[in-house]
């Protein structure tokens, strides 16, 4: 095992992940070879987990501006104004390779995480949310991780007291060896008591406050850097153990630090805890820093330079203070029982100094670590082509209610209720709309106004084509947010990809990021946080390509939200985004196809972002007016899916006109995009109203007191027999 | 000193968690399993050079904190005491 | 006296979450900010109401309100109690008045294994003469979320029959328009709160400050809790 004072070779580079060049290149940088411990401070800050090398290039094309934008990418969170003095504070992260060797707390410490790079900018955490995807129902490890992951999201959220109010699971194949867990989180600061980290004033003191040091997850910046294999189980002792409790009094601690006018700066130790904190603090700052590595607070003895530079022990700060503040902060750790050390202090140097032992244990210049990290142009392809699928090619004349039960009772489209009920989804008593509506919805603490919250993404469309998968993940994040009627401010984005040294993958990655950046920009939702997280491949085989949006919206008054259920029977239900001529529908890369075609991959349904914004400006206008009373946007199933959803929900029914002639199936399970059900007392106003705004509209059918769904004239089906089997589905996984 | 505190459930207090271990090795081949119970270990090191009067304090903490003694029982294991 | 000149004190603990959401909802009715006591303090100050709200005090560690319980402000609290005051255990504060004796029985951990979080049906019992239940019909049934992984009621069958016979049962799980298992929780004779056997203390699983208002969706823990202010102050 390598020790402290063994002379560092390219071979211990590589066993840190580190190629030959960027071997050299520290080489050339320091005018030396590194040591141990410098060698590992490099191997994790250009770790892809931590650099970026691999996407930074694309990251670069997205739209980051608005006058919504307080604080863009490169801070813990992103920060957007939302009026009246405040900003809404959000971040969305992976903890991917975690969660599949230890799901409990790698999904646990992937929550903790997530609302410390929140809190640690002044917000007071007020909700979460989480994508999840998973290997297909049938196989040997789906109902462990299931259950390990959603235990661990709860276990932590719950107890620290932040509600889980939403979120978004799948099932695939390619997810059986490599599972995504994707954490957000969103705040409420105000605007003017926002805290940044970059490190200030030579001569401040730094504070490390928090949990005592341990060797946890050593490395795990360069795990998740990495493809697994059969070797994974030896991975175990790099997971993390994340404490909710010791998170609740950190929350708390910091939060009244920052009450009390005593930070500079300040950040989180997460990935590469105290390398990545120290370095990126300094190296915002342009500054230098010089710590004393025995003053760390460590539960382990002897701990090594290296293993205190890389731990990954949970809920731990460090924190840039005021010169004279020093006993003010102490005051506040104490009462919340936290660890409080001063180990170091900022300095002009430019230079990371790391004392131990009465010598020095590093000596590193900050700039190139961050400033010359890599930044690799990958070689990528086009995308492949696809063809378009007929829906007359792959439907039949089943009845569409025999269809749709099958379609509700499967685990792609299936009640998650077994899921969100081990979430609380009601502390801090201000949820409004929680699981199982389009988006989340936050009161604004001590107002009428409220934030609306989703996540989204249909990895089967990016697949088939990226950048229309791209796309169509920010469409579909908005169309979910103008849908409660909350206008869509900003984005925050986690990619989730294979291996990007592949040119395939890295095509999925640069025309996802291409069409989302398409869609930002004509929908104003600029990008203000994200993550990355690639090699998501286990022996070679990558995972269908998952790029995660979460959006944040904004309600002016919570009286007007609307829900997705049917609220009164009598009420006529249209499609707004539809003509009255359409009768076929969009089965290429649909759910549809996934469950009754092969497996050709065809070209998924077109988005068109004029249209989804005039949509989207148009729902919200009548539900801001009162007109609708309901509205649910259409996704994954289509339209015949959404008005079951919308029944079930409502305990009411509805008689739906179907078109005469055209592909039944196409045009019930068609997964057109820029698209809405809705229902309203005065479908007259609402027709005109779309005519004046250039948006299609179609009657399409009635609520009904009757409790069932009924297609045309002579296909019923009872709504309990649809809950049946919607509901069971996933309780029976599970059992 | 060392002391060792053994917390049980009480006989008749249902043990959903060890029914649901139980199931659990049945279904992993462990068919010769008829039961299990689930309790929790406290390991202690305690100033006390006196083995009956660490034991005597030892009762005390348990019955005052270690062991809700409404649906717990609790034994006291001093490791090297003859 | 009227509501809004009472006096309430709610506790917190390390690890309390529901502190600030308990605060709000007696501010709504009372139309005055109660008093946020830290577990530190050792005395009280007079109060006609002390609750004790939910969350997971000392992060549930040893058992849940185990510690909590015997942190240096319950000794007030339990005076204050042995004085006839009234005192409201919700969810965790429950769990800590079953480990202080103030109420009798054990919340177990949850026969399904599971956090739960999702409305329940309660249906009040009949009770003995109670502030927190004097303004219900015994037989009256409420809807008011849970969310809790120790909610699981024990108490030997000899003492259950004892709390029926006393009336020291005000709550139960019931049927009702609620999805799901009417128990949520496997608790013996489906009991979700217990009253002291003065009436003046009450542990309850479910969580009526979650239930206060139209953007709630619900507004029955608002009827549950203006009665029994008012029935304090009466």
């Amino acid at each position: 095992m390598t020790s402290a004072s063994d002379v560092m070779t390219f071979d211990h580079a590589a066993a840190m992940g580190l190629s030959r060049d960027e071997w050299n290149l520290i080489n050339s940088r320091l005018g030396r070879v590194p040591n141990q411990c410098e060698l590992g401070i490099f191997s994790a800050m250009w770790s892809e987990h931590c650099s970026y090398k691999s996407s930074k290039k694309w990251l670069k094309t997205l739209p980051v501006d608005g006058p919504q934008v307080i604080e863009g990418p490169g801070e813990n969170a992103g920060a957007i104004d939302i009026g009246d003095g405040l900003a809404a504070i959000f971040k969305i992260e992976s903890h991917n390779h975690p969660s599949f060797i230890e799901p409990y707390q790698g999904a646990a410490t992937g929550v903790g995480g997530i609302l410390r790079d929140v809190f640690t900018m002044g917000a007071r955490p007020v909700a979460l949310l989480n994508a999840l995807r998973f290997g297909e129902a049938g196989h040997e490890k789906t109902r462990h991780l299931v259950g390990g992951v959603v235990g661990g999201i709860g276990g932590y959220g719950n107890c620290i007291g932040i509600p889980t109010v939403g979120g978004e699971v799948n099932f695939h194949k390619s997810y059986n060896g490599n599972i995504l867990v994707n954490a957000m989180a969103v705040g409420l600061a105000n605007s003017d008591r926002i805290f940044r980290s970059a490190a200030t004033g030579p001569g401040n003191p730094i504070i490390y406050v928090g949990a005592k040091t341990g060797r946890d997850g050593i490395h795990g910046a360069t795990m998740a850097s990495a493809e697994f294999s059969d070797e994974t189980e030896s991975k175990r002792p790099t997971v993390q153990v994340g404490d909710p409790f010791t998170g609740k009094l950190l929350m708390e601690a910091c939060l009244e630090l920052m009450a009390s006018d005593s930070v500079l700066s300040i950040q989180d130790m997460g990935a590469a805890g105290l390398t990545s904190s120290s370095v990126e603090m300094a190296s915002k700052g342009g500054l230098g820093m010089e710590i004393n590595l025995d003053l760390v607070p460590s539960r382990e003895e002897a701990m090594s330079a290296y293993e205190l530079m890389l731990s990954e022990s949970q809920e731990r700060m460090l924190m840039v203070l005021k010169p004279d503040a020093t006993e003010t902060a102490r005051a506040i750790f104490d009462k919340w029982d936290l660890d409080f050390m001063p180990i170091g202090k900022v300095t002009e140097t430019g230079r990371l100094v790391l004392l131990k032992d009465g010598g020095i244990a590093c000596d590193i210049p900050i700039a190139p670590l961050v400033e010359d990290a890599p930044e690799y142009d990958r070689p990528h392809d086009a995308a492949p082509e696809r063809a378009v699928l007929r829906s007359d090619t792959l439907s039949n004349d089943r009845p569409i209610s025999a269809v749709l039960r099958e379609m509700l009772g499967h685990v792609d489209l299936a009640s998650r209720r077994w899921i969100y009920e081990q979430y609380d989804s009601q502390v801090m008593a201000d949820t409004v709309a929680g699981p199982g509506g389009d988006a989340a919805i936050i009161r604004v603490h001590g107002t009428q106004r409220g934030l609306a919250m989703t996540t989204d993404c249909t990895p089967r469309y990016v697949e088939a084509d990226p950048k229309t998968g791209g796309m169509q993940a920010v469409a579909e994040s908005y169309r979910n947010v103008c849908a409660v009627g909350a206008k869509p401010l900003a984005i925050t984005n986690n990619l989730n990809f294979g291996n990007p040294e592949k040119p395939d993958i890295m095509t999925q990655m640069v025309q996802s990021v291409i069409g989302m950046g398409d869609a930002a920009r004509h929908l104003d939702t600029p990008v203000v946080s994200g993550n990355v997280s690639l090699y998501n491949e286990t022996d070679g085989k990558a995972i269908q390509p998952c790029p995660v949006i979460g959006m944040v919206g904004v309600l002016d008054n919570l009286d007007k939200a609307v829900g997705n259920r049917f609220v009164a029977a009598g009420e006529t239900i249209l499609v707004v985004g539809q003509n009255d001529t359409q009768s076929d529908g969009w089965l290429g890369a649909s759910l549809y196809a996934s469950h009754y075609g092969s497996d050709t991959i065809y070209a998924p349904p077109p988005v068109d972002l004029a249209a989804e914004r005039r949509h989207g400006e148009f729902i919200r206008d009548q539900i801001d007016n009162g007109t609708i009373s309901a509205a649910h946007d259409i996704s994954d199933g289509g339209l015949a899916v959404g008005l079951a959803e919308m029944a079930m929900r409502g305990g009411l029914g509805a008689s739906i006109h179907c078109p005469d002639g055209g592909d039944r199936h196409g045009w019930a399970f068609g997964e057109d995009q820029a698209r809405y059900i809705v229902t309203t007392t005065d479908a007259a106003s609402l027709k005109a109203a779309a005519a004046s705004a250039a948006v299609e509209i179609v009657e399409i059918g009635t609520v009904m007191r009757d409790e069932q769904l009924k297609f045309g004239d002579a296909d019923t089906i009872s709504i309990s027999a649809l809950v049946d089997a919607f509901e069971g589905c996933i309780p029976d996984l599970m059992a | 000193m060392q002391a060792i505190v053994n917390i049980s459930l009480k006989e008749g207090v249902l043990d959903p968690q060890g029914r649901a271990i139980s199931h659990a090795l049945g279904d992993l081949g462990f068919g010769e399993v008829n039961d299990v119970r689930v309790g929790k270990q406290i390991h202690l090191d305690i100033d006390e050079a006196d083995p009956a009067r660490l034991r005597q304090r030892v009762a005390r903490m348990c019955e005052t904190l270690l062991s809700n003694t409404v649906i717990e029982d609790y034994n006291i294991v001093i490791p090297n005491e003859d | 006296m009227t509501v809004s000149a009472m006096r309430v004190a709610i506790i917190v603990f390390p690890g309390s979450n529901c502190d600030r959401d308990m605060m709000v909802a007696i501010e709504q009715l009372t139309a005055r900010r109660p008093a946020l006591v830290w577990h530190k303090e050792s005395t009280l100050d007079a109060v006609d109401l002390v609750i004790i709200p939910g969350g997971f005090s000392f992060g549930d560690y040893l058992r849940c309100g185990a510690l909590a319980g015997r942190s240096s402000i319950m000794n007030a609290v339990l005076d204050h109690a042995a004085r006839g005051g009234a005192v409201l255990g919700i969810c965790n504060g429950f769990q800590v008045l079953t480990e202080t004796g103030m109420v009798p029985g054990v919340l177990m951990r949850n026969a399904g294994l599971k956090f739960a979080c999702r409305d329940v049906d309660l249906t009040f019992g009949e009770t003995m003469n109670s502030p927190f239940t004097s303004g219900f019909e015994a037989g009256q049934i409420i809807t008011i979320p849970i969310a809790h992984n120790e909610g699981n009621y024990f108490a030997t069958n000899d003492e259950l029959q004892q709390l029926e016979d006393n009336g020291q049962i005000a709550l139960r799980y019931c049927e009702g328009k609620s999805f799901g298992a009417s128990n949520p929780n496997g608790s013996a004779k489906d009991v979700a709160g217990v009253l002291s056997s003065n009436g003046r203390v009450l542990g309850m699983m479910p969580h009526p400050e979650r239930a206060m208002s139209t953007l709630h969706g619900n507004q029955d823990g608002a009827h549950f809790l203006k009665k029994s202010l008012e029935a304090l102050v009466s």
